[in-house]
């Protein structure tokens, strides 16, 4: 895909906030780049409505198996922004 | 024998959010029936309904919860937070194994999955949230309930139509006899979407009248039918040994007597399962027709239903042998929250000696030998009561309430 917009880390906490809700006694406007989506609060189907809302808004496709690997927000904006191939990969 | 007692209540009712804004509100005959507002109704048939007022979402559910719950869930989960607040905080102290769930539903969270629906109709299967996978489906707020508070025990739905929170009472005593010390019960329903209409105009037993107090009239002569409503209620069954060790702040009751019937099969030339019932559940209770105090009817509004209900009470307690009521009137019918909600009631009832009204029935018809306690509370007393609840299909239910410091 053409990949005229970058998706930043604001635009995926806006997402993951309408998708999925913020967990209490978590900051998504802190330091949470590298912090693992499990510890932000996320499970597999919060993560699973994330990213079909990513998929909605950029019009990118994000296949189950590279986006099960993305496990923290910097990993997942990674994935996103090489239209969804994980880079260095395959 | 293992006793079963109510000790927490969460009340969510079209004429009052809470448990004491609700009873409130029954004993002084405020009604909570209006137009619809949640949908467009105006192309129905049925255009009037129970909608619980004034509830905001926010304020009771976290923000992880909220894109996967239902308005029928966030209603379940804010009412089921009462009752356990209601019950004793120290609650959480108590085995996650030693905690269950039963609730009654009808048709799951249907407001949910018409959304959801339509996305994939009008937009397309990407726009279908993954939540969907779990958020309509009728043992929802069971789940959620236990997820929530950590309540890992035997845990279940029942769907019995609207008889739905009494059978739910009766699973909840059986795990209480087997073992578990508490169980969270009841039932709260919302299914006020065209999806959830649909079907209710389709059972023929929905009224269209336009004027709310002139719309659902049970025992009346001119009864055309019931009003839906939304919400029920969320009551925490205890066993009673283990409420008093852990100190449970109040007794509302002990559930003495449950028992549920089938209707025969159309045209069998039997009769209906309701008195049946009733008369299983007085002897589970080991009492007799003599030892309560007042009955909370189904009242079901519908002509061949509510003589059928009147011939059952008066052929068991005789003619206008006992108080009859029907508060629904002011809630209207909430599918498998409304049998938790007149169990709910008819405890807030013997806690303080009143039986609430049924409103809009000045006059019920004289044939049915009902003693029906009309327009005002009668202030009487009451230490026992039985609760009867049909739903369609044939499904019969009977619980008998009892003060414990009896």
């Amino acid at each position: 895909m053409s990949t005229g917009t970058t998706v930043t880390l604001a635009d995926l906490t806006r997402m993951l906030r309408e998708s999925a809700g913020e967990e209490e006694g978590v900051d998504l406007d802190g330091d949470v780049l590298d912090v693992s989506f499990d510890d932000l609060g996320y499970d597999s189907l919060a993560m699973l409505e994330v990213i079909g809302q990513v998929q909605r808004e950029y019009g990118v496709r994000l296949p189950d198996e590279t986006v099960a690997d993305a496990d923290t927000p910097r990993a997942l904006l990674a994935l996103i922004n090489a239209g969804g191939d994980l880079p260095g990969a395959g | 024998m293992t006793r079963a007692v109510v000790t927490g209540l969460g009340v969510a009712a079209p004429n009052g959010l809470g448990t004491e804004a609700f009873w409130k509100a029954t004993l002084a005959g405020r009604t909570g029936l209006a137009p619809l507002t949640r949908f467009d109704a105006t192309q129905y048939p049925s255009v009037l309904a129970g909608e619980i007022k004034g509830f905001v979402a926010e304020d009771h559910i976290p923000s992880r919860l909220m894109p996967q719950t239902d308005h029928m869930t966030r209603i379940a989960l804010a009412a089921a937070d009462w009752a356990i607040g209601d019950a004793g905080a120290d609650l959480r102290r108590l085995p996650e194994y030693g905690m269950g769930v039963v609730t009654a539903a009808s048709g799951g969270a249907v407001e949910f999955g018409q959304r959801e629906l339509e996305n994939l109709w009008s937009k397309g299967k990407e726009h279908v949230s993954a939540y969907q996978s779990f958020a309509w489906f009728y043992a929802v707020n069971t789940g959620q309930i236990s997820i929530r508070h950590k309540m890992r025990g035997p845990s279940g739905v029942l769907l019995t139509e609207q008889a739905g929170g009494i059978d739910a009472l009766g699973h909840a005593r059986r795990h209480i006899r087997k073992g578990t010390p508490l169980v969270v019960s009841g039932g709260v329903d919302a299914a006020l979407c065209p999806w959830g209409w649909v079907p209710q105009i389709a059972s023929g037993l929905m009224s269209t009248a336009r004027d709310p107090d002139r719309a659902y009239l049970p025992f009346s002569a001119d009864a055309r039918g019931y009003v839906v409503g939304e919400g029920g209620a969320v009551i925490v069954v205890e066993d009673a040994a283990s409420a008093r060790e852990r100190g449970a702040p109040r007794v509302y009751g002990e559930i003495a007597g449950y028992a549920a019937t089938m209707d025969p099969a159309p045209g069998s030339g039997r009769p209906p399962g309701l008195r049946r019932a009733a008369e299983n559940a007085l002897a589970d209770a080991r009492l007799t027709a003599r030892d309560i105090d007042v009955v909370f009817a189904d009242g079901a509004g519908v002509l061949a239903l509510d003589r059928a209900e009147a011939a059952a009470i008066s052929g068991l307690f005789g003619p206008r042998g006992v108080p009859v009521t029907v508060p629904k009137t002011m809630t209207g019918r909430l599918l498998a929250g409304g049998a938790a909600l007149d169990v709910a009631t008819a405890l807030l009832a013997l806690r303080d000696g009143v039986i609430p009204p049924t409103v809009n029935v000045p006059d019920p018809a004289p044939d049915y030998g009902l003693d029906l306690v009309t327009d005002r509370p009668r202030d009487t007393a009451p230490r026992s009561a039985l609760v009867l609840a049909r739903g369609y299909g044939g499904f019969n239910a009977a619980l008998v309430l009892r003060r414990t410091d009896d």
